[in-house]
């Protein structure tokens, strides 16, 4: 019989003893390693969809809730800017910068974002066609891979918009159907939870509300345009106004007469030009945000670095840069990760003295046993690592159910991501951490068994016998 | 002050082993498995305990009687190297283990000395099976469940097999005591008040199992007790008293 084996039926004759020791060993182990699980899931998610963007300009407001709107379409959006005021960054000739691409966000479908912008959005991440192909005109939507799972769009199925990104069945346009032309193949890139279309798809959704009959909500409507200005269009608008949804559409309908820019026609009409040179000819209307990729010879060039203070300074809309935004997130997040890992720490340590104290009395128990293996010709030494075997054990099972609980809970909190910001976290990952952690379970296993091991190994054979 | 111990030796026999050779014995060969010269020992290094030299032949039975703090224990523990003594040998199979280092007096006793103990402690957290399997095996001898099987029925446990040690009588556990004592078929059987727990049925049984068993694997068999019962069952007898 190994000592391993000796060791196990030790442990599993009074498994009641040691359940307290394990359970405890269990739940630290399992915090930590789910803190690492999230921690690198999380960075993975934001780092993967940085996608080289060096800034994002939008209208002024939260820089981080810029970022995490427009690139992770996680917040609501800060406001929106017009086109004139971004003009010069659409510009094809402009030193700086490589891609400039527009977002118009506010719309939504089943909780999937409804994003116009331009073909540039899914060069950005590398992203290729599932199947179909990529929007043509306007009204036509690519969608992502989770999109179409989880919202049961195929190619050719139609749908109308949401205002807003909640899922509530409420506030929908009964104008502007899309249609699903596309499917991006999954990429795990953010590009799997949109449904991407043009810029102009998302005004013509807006500005059809001209031709709707919604009467009964003129009147309010107007008068709240007075006050409110011609701040319009987007779902944010909504989400600032609750209440009323019908306003957006009507204050838009206001401020179409009044422009006189002829742009409704221009949308509505399909033409096949959505560049952002096409964006460019009507400079009233008005975009979420512009995301910029620097040339790649510029990025770390003293304009470049300036450009972000200069447009901050000089202009009327705010850029922010993802790498800065996103390094304070990690710092404020470090805070809340450093005081979970400490607390998971302390509940290692007093589970590593609840084994010791296990173990110590289990020895105390089990003296006899040992001067009788010691009769039978156990050496002292065979007697310290069998107790060595034992706590090691305990951490090795503790260790076990540890991993197995933060994946559990990996799985239970990826759920709820997935619910709420439609991003996919996975349970099945295992991190090079989680192995360091079994060498950090296996220390504490070792110092908890040490003293009563180097007890065992003291055992005096004939006074134990004696004290029958 | 000091203790002196008093043998008396009873009935003093040797085993004689008669060699056969022209239809008629030729010689008388003894041999000598248990030793001891000038044994002291001390708990606290004033007051010595003297016993009495042991002079065991192979397979003889002896019956070794004191009463209680008469030493008796001390000297079985010495007997089986469980205790080293301050003074003195002790010579089991033409070795003085008393000069053992402490490694290879595990392995020695593992191999050559059975001991009973008084009360039967077993690994509890093992069934009998796994309880005289591990004896094989610290000892370093080779498993052999057929062995095992074999004492056990002998000792009518053969049934308590698979059974954990907690689970038996208290005779039961006697005898799967004395079947641990007797697995790696040692050449000294060393018995600790092994009757003191057991009433008269249990206790002659017993004594009569041991001695069976020690005969059929030609141990010599020692046991140390202060149970009057044993005084006709056993005939040659050394007595400890305590001055």
């Amino acid at each position: 019989m190994s000592t391993l084996k000796l060791a196990w039926k030790n442990l599993t004759n009074k498994p009641l003893t040691m359940l307290l020791s394990l359970v405890l060993f269990a739940l630290g182990v399992g915090m930590i390693s789910l803190i690492f699980l999230i921690e690198k899931q999380v960075q993975d998610k934001f780092d993967k969809n940085l996608a080289d963007i060096s800034l994002v300009i939008g209208s002024k407001g939260s820089p981080l809730q810029t970022v995490l709107c427009n690139m992770y379409h996680v917040d609501d959006p800060t406001g929106n800017v017009a086109i004139k005021d971004v003009k010069p960054f659409l510009n094809p000739k402009h030193p700086l910068i490589e891609k400039a691409v527009p977002l118009s966000l506010g719309d939504s479908y089943k909780g999937f974002r409804i994003v116009g912008t331009t073909l540039e959005y899914p060069e950005l991440y590398n992203v290729k066609i599932g199947s179909g192909k990529l929007w043509g005109k306007n009204l036509e939507a690519t969608i992502g891979a989770d999109v179409a799972r989880i919202a049961e769009l195929q190619i050719g199925s139609t749908f109308y918009s949401t205002h807003g990104f909640l899922n509530d069945g409420m506030n929908g346009h009964d104008h502007g159907q899309f249609t699903v032309v596309g499917i991006f193949e999954k990429s795990n890139s953010v590009i799997d939870q949109l449904i991407l279309s043009t810029t102009q798809s998302i005004w013509e959704v807006h500005n059809h509300a001209e031709g709707t009959p919604q009467e009964e909500h003129s009147e309010e409507e107007h008068n709240h345009d007075d006050h409110e200005g011609h701040d319009n269009e987007e779902g944010h608008d909504h989400s600032d106004h609750e209440g009323h949804e019908g306003h957006d559409h009507g204050s838009h309908e206001g401020h179409n007469h009044s422009q006189e820019e002829g742009l409704p026609q221009q949308a509505s009409a399909p033409q096949m030009d959505f560049s952002n040179q096409a964006l460019l000819q009507s400079p009233e209307e008005e975009i979420t945000s512009l995301l910029i990729k620097f040339k790649e010879s510029n990025r770390k060039s003293f304009q470049a670095l300036n450009m972000l203070k200069g447009i901050n300074e000089n202009t009327e809309v705010m850029a922010s840069s993802p790498a800065i935004e996103l390094n304070k997130l990690y710092d404020n997040m470090s805070l809340g990760e450093s005081f979970l890992r400490n607390l998971a720490m302390i509940i290692v340590f007093v589970s590593g003295l609840s084994i010791f104290i296990s173990l110590f009395n289990s020895l105390r128990d089990r003296k006899y046993e040992l001067a009788l293996m010691r009769v039978m010709g156990a050496s002292p030494t065979k007697l310290f690592f069998l107790i060595i075997v034992e706590g090691l054990l305990l951490a090795v099972i503790g260790y076990i159910i540890g991993i197995a609980l933060s994946h559990v809970g990996m799985s239970i909190f990826g759920g709820q991501m997935q619910d709420k910001y439609h991003y996919s976290f996975t349970a099945s990952q295992f991190l090079i951490e989680e192995f360091y952690l079994l060498g950090g379970a296996l220390f504490i296993g070792f110092l908890a068994a040490v003293i009563p091991a180097i007890q065992a190994f003291r055992t005096d054979i004939s006074q134990t016998l004696s004290e029958s | 002050m000091r203790l002196y111990c008093n043998a008396v030796f009873q009935n003093r026999s040797k085993k004689q082993i008669n060699l056969v050779g022209f239809g008629k014995p030729i010689y008388k060969l003894t041999f000598t498995m248990l030793q001891t010269k000038n044994l002291k020992f001390s708990y606290d290094g004033k007051n010595f305990i003297d016993f009495p030299d042991i002079n065991c032949q192979k397979g003889e039975e002896w019956l070794l009687l004191g009463q209680s703090g008469s030493g008796k224990t001390t000297l079985l523990h010495l007997l089986g190297g469980l205790r080293k003594p301050k003074h003195g040998e002790v010579i089991i199979d033409g070795k003085d283990i008393t000069s053992l280092s402490s490694t290879s007096l595990d392995a020695f006793r593992g191999q050559k000395i059975g001991i009973v103990f008084q009360k039967p402690y077993f690994v509890r957290a093992l069934t009998v099976e796994e309880n005289l399997l591990l004896a094989q095996q610290l000892a370093g001898v080779d498993e052999d469940i057929n062995h095992i099987i074999y004492l056990l029925n002998k000792l009518n446990v053969g049934h308590k097999l698979k059974s954990k040690t907690d689970n038996l009588s208290e005779g039961e556990k006697q005898r799967v005591a004395i079947a641990r004592a007797l697995v790696n078929r040692p050449a000294v059987i060393l018995a600790d008040e092994p009757t003191s727990a057991l009433d008269d049925k249990n206790c002659q049984e017993v004594i009569e199992l041991l001695e069976k068993q020690a005969k059929e694997a030609n141990a010599t068999l020692l046991i140390v007790t202060h149970d009057g019962r044993l005084k006709d069952l056993v005939k040659n007898q050394i007595q400890l008293a305590a001055l």
